[in-house]
This record gives C-alpha cells, structure tokens and sequence, in this order.
C-alpha cells in the first residue's frame, strides 16, 4: 500500500495535459467570453449598416475582419452571433442530456417490456433525420429557435439514451447497487442517488460530443432561413447572408464565420473527448 | 438462556424470538424457464444459531441466498422472517402460527421492504463491488441508518465509529474511499454496514472467498466474535468446507438444488452420509489425494 500509492502519483503527475486539449479549452474559453462581453468589445453594433463600406476584406481599417454586402461589421456581428450560437446548442445538450438520461436509467432498471419499448422508441427515434424534422416543425410553427432546440433535443434524446442505458445496466450488475435494495432503499433512490453519479462521466463526455451535432446543424437550420430571424446574427445565418457575395467572389463575409462553427466544433469534440478518455482511463485503473 | 423462556407471555420480541425460529423457509422453489435452481429447500435457524449451505457452483446455494435477500421471488414455497411471511404465496400476511404480532400496520411495498431490510442483511462475494466507489466507508455505513432510522446526524455520527470499531476499522479507514482499501478493510466495511440496521439475520453469500486465507481467518474471527456479543444470526453459503466447519454449528448440503444432507457441521464433515457430500470432501487437496478416485465417484454419482 505505501508502495503503489506514491508510484500512483508519479504516473498522475507525468501524464499531462495534451497541447490541444489545452488550446481547445482556450478557444472556447475566448468565444464565450466574446460572446459574453459583446457589448464591451465590439467595435460596432452588429446592425449598423453602411452601403458604402459594404465587403471591406479583412484588414480594412476601423473593420479587421471585413464587412458584409450591407456593410455591417464582421467582427461585431461574429461577438454577437456567438451568444445564440453557443447558446442554443447548449440548451439542446441539456434538454436531451435529461431526456436521454431519463430514458435510458428508467429502460435499465424497470427491464423487460419498458425496456423494449423505450429501445425501439430510441431506435425509431434515431433513425429519422433530425433536420428533416426540423423544418417540419420549423414549417408549421414559423422561425424562431425555440422549435429547432426542441425538435434537435428530442431527435438528440436516443444518442444519450442509448449509451445511457447500456452503461446503467453495466454497473447496476455490480453488487454495491443490489446491496442497496437488500438495504431496503428503492428503485428511484438507487438510480438516481448511485447509479446515476457513478455513470455521470460518461454522460458528461457523450453530451459534450453531441453538443459539435447541435451547433452544426442548429447553422444549417439558420443558413436555410428557418433558425434566427434577420437581422439578429448567429453564426449560421451570417454564412446565408455570405452566400450571394461568396458567388461575386468575395469570400470573406461567409469564410469567417464558416471557420468559427469549425473550430469551435473540433474544439468542442477533443475536449469531449479528452474527458472520455481520462475518465475511461481512471475507470480501469480503480478496477 | 436456560430458565428464561416465557413462551407465554409473548412480551418482548427478543423472548419471543427465542422460542421460534428467526428465519423459516418452507419447500422454497425457484425455477428459471426450464431450470430449476432451487427444488424444495426447508430449514429453520434459530435467533443466534449458524447454518452453512455448501455445495459447488451450480448447486442453488446463491439463488437461495438471494431469495432470502429478496432479490428473487421463489417460484412457491415460503420465507418466514421473524414470524412474517415475506416471500410466498402470502407474502406480507403475518405467518398463520405467529399471529398477528408479526403484522406490520399499514403494509405497502415500501413499508414491506423496510421491514425486511431491517431484520434481514446481506453480504456479499465481492470486496471490491459491494461497495459504492464514490462513497466514503463511513457514508457507506451511515446510508441505511439514514434510511431506517432518520434522526440527528451527531447520533449517526457516534454509532458509525462505533460500528467501524466494532469491526475493526480505524477513523482513518472510515474517511477513505472503497478504492484505497484492501479486500478484507473492505469486508469489514460491508459487515459494518449490514450490523448499521441491527439485523436479526446474517446473510453470508461466499462473504470470504475472495480473501486471502490470512485474511480470511481474521474476518471469520470477527464474524464469531459478533455472533457472541450481538446474538445474530448468519445463513453461511459457500463452497468451502473449511471456512464452514469454522463459522457453522449445522449445514445443509445442496446437490442441483435440493438439500442431500443436513445436520451438525462437524458430523457431516467427519462422517457423511450421501456420496455426493463425500465427493465434495474427497476433493479438498490433500497429501493422500487420488483425483482418479474423485472423478470415479463423481460419474458414478451422476449416474444415480
């Protein structure tokens, strides 16, 4: 025993942090903060037109990163368009983070034909297109983005739910949670009180990952004119805006915010990632 | 005990214990599909009394063991704890011979299984997963107080050290989580956590099987030792004759599910009557072992 545990911290202490975990973090940590602070940090407001400054590459002066075929500011407009774009993605991980979870500890404990039922609802659920559903929905109840958060996170709920499930089921075989209903403690103790935070890592790390799915696809949404109305930015209705001087040859408007939804995606999926791996790391080491 | 049995009073519940049986299982059956694990398994266990189950893997002795625990529901027969039916065809009546002093007012699941927890414990094989890994030793033990016993958290406080005292467990250990334990700290933490609710009944599946034989001795020491001082019970499963001979007064020996012997421990071990009890006996390594001789007997007894 006082043997393993120094050469445990030894091996903790040598294995840190990969750069681009580090630099992920960092680039997240900046657009939120960009995104928080907007008000502050914009050079402009992020609707004030101006015809006659209208495609400035990136560079021009009191504009440096250009302006779009209004002649609004890149810049301010990206600051502002990332509170809806983080935002909104964000409420579709929690909304299906409680669902799938919801869904998938009730199919593992209660078993038998809940269990099928809930499995076969997960996988029907699956295997419809998301962003079909979307403008369905989108369709009937008008612009906006509370209808796609929602409709994403329900389409999102079998992606949570699934591993969710699987994993309960892993470790409600372990005897500590049998012991618990010997102890006399029922089913929703159990699965809530015990079950539930032994298996949070995992839904922390699948969560994370959806969350790249949400941004991604809430862009679509907005670039096909059924997320945000106009004039308010998020990051996907400005590549839309982008689309008319991208044919002209000017590029930059869309490329900008193009490169946004991209790096925050990879930065998004390597931390999740990260967290998935340390926590599959520790998980094997305790056992 | 002797000149102490006021069976007709019926006054407290530790003189009433005393004249009946702590646990009563009648012609327990418990079938899955088409195997039958458990074929009509009877005995009683007297209020601190110890009886072994022995049999190999595959005999029923763990699906008896987790019907008594509740886990399974028999597929007939009966489970009397404490004068209550608690698995069977009646389950939650008081038993017809106990009557109605055994009755829990209001009944209702959850009432059901509180009544059961608090008189019937479970230990089980595995050190390692029997305990929460995110919970301190001392949480672990003070959960189920929480649960049966609500109240201030300074009395739960006090009985947790004395718990952990009482199985040998220091302080130190108690603030220490399940993964910084060795396999038998971590057994004595399961054991303190099963005496947390005072149960009458001790439900030992394979509790030292996955311990070092040093360590073993020590648990099965500490279990005697609270046998003596508590007056519990144990029901002792394990496929291991030794450490039955060691913690056991009776036994009953399983074979695909139904008892082939029973009777004093130390009669079965020194003479046993069916062949089956014999072979298990024959197999323990010893320096005149003839594994020919084994493998003859036991083809021979499955052709019986």
């Amino acid at each position: 025993m006082t043997l393993t545990i120094p050469a445990l911290r030894a091996r903790g202490a040598r294995r840190h942090r990969p750069l681009g975990v580090s630099l992920a973090a960092a680039f997240l940590a900046l657009v939120a903060a960009t995104g928080l602070l907007a008000p502050l940090l914009a050079p402009h407001s992020p609707d004030a037109t101006s015809l006659l400054d209208s495609l400035a590459p990136p560079g021009t002066a009191g504009h440096l990163l250009g302006t779009d075929s209004t002649g609004r500011d890149v810049l301010s407009r990206l600051m502002y368009g990332a509170r809806l774009s983080l935002l909104a993605p964000l409420g579709v991980v929690l909304l299906s983070g409680l669902l799938g979870t919801a869904v998938g500890l009730l199919a593992a404990r209660a078993g038998g034909w809940v269990d099928a039922v809930l499995a076969r609802g997960m996988d029907i659920v699956f295997s419809f297109p998301s962003l079909l559903l979307a403008m369905l929905v989108v369709a009937v109840s008008g612009p906006g983005l509370a209808a796609p958060i929602c409709v994403l996170a329900v389409s999102y709920t079998p992606f949570v739910g699934r591993v969710v499930r699987s994993v309960a089921i892993q470790e409600g075989a372990r005897p500590y949670i049998e012991g618990y209903r010997v102890m006399g403690f029922g089913g929703f103790h159990v699965a809530v009180r015990h079950l539930l935070p032994n298996i949070l890592p995992v839904l922390v790390a699948q969560s994370a990952l959806s969350f790249g799915y949400a941004l991604v696809d809430l862009a679509s949404l907005s670039y096909l004119g059924l997320g945000v109305r106009p004039p308010d930015a998020d990051w996907g209705s400005m590549i839309s805006e982008a689309q008319s001087a991208v044919l002209q040859g000017e590029p930059w408007s869309g490329l900008v915010p193009g490169c946004a939804v991209l790096l925050t995606v990879v930065s998004v999926n390597v931390l999740a990632e990260h967290i998935g791996g340390s926590i599959g790391g520790k998980r094997s080491e305790g056992a | 005990m002797t000149g102490n049995t006021p069976a007709d009073t019926g006054g407290s519940a530790v003189a009433d214990g005393a004249a009946r049986p702590v646990l009563r299982v009648t012609s327990l059956v418990k079938r899955f599909g088409d195997v039958t694990a458990v074929d009509g398994v009877s005995f009683d266990l007297m209020p601190g009394a110890s009886l072994g189950i022995v049999g190999e893997s595959g005999s029923g002795k763990t699906t008896t063991a987790r019907v008594l625990a509740g886990l399974e529901r028999p597929t007939s027969g009966t489970v009397e704890l404490d004068g209550r039916v608690v698995a069977g065809p009646e389950a939650g009546r008081p038993a017809a011979r106990g009557g109605t002093r055994g009755r829990v007012p209001g009944g209702g699941a959850r009432r059901d299984r509180l009544w059961r927890a608090s008189r019937l414990q479970m230990i089980f094989q595995d050190p390692y997963g029997s305990l929460d890994p995110r919970q301190t030793v001392a949480r672990s033990v003070a959960e189920p107080m929480r649960l049966h016993a609500p109240g201030p958290a300074a009395g739960r406080r006090a009985r947790v050290r004395e718990l952990l005292d009482q199985v040998g467990l220091s302080e130190r250990a108690g603030g220490s989580l399940p993964r910084d334990l060795s396999g038998g700290q971590r057994q004595r933490a399961a054991i303190a956590r099963a005496l947390a609710v005072r149960p009458r009944v001790l439900l030992l599946d394979e509790a030292v099987a996955a311990l070092d034989v040093s360590i073993q001795a020590q648990i099965l020491t500490l279990l005697d030792g609270l046998r003596r001082d508590t007056g519990i019970s144990y029901v002792f499963v394990s496929h291991d004759l030794a450490v039955v001979r060691h913690v056991t007064e009776t036994a009953i020996v399983m074979r695909h599910g139904r008892v082939v012997e029973r009777g004093g421990t130390e009669r079965i071990l020194r003479e046993p009557r069916h062949p089956y009890t014999r072979l298990l006996l024959d197999s323990i390594p010893s320096p005149d072992w003839d594994l020919d001789r084994v493998a003859r007997d036991r083809r021979a007894l499955d052709r019986l």
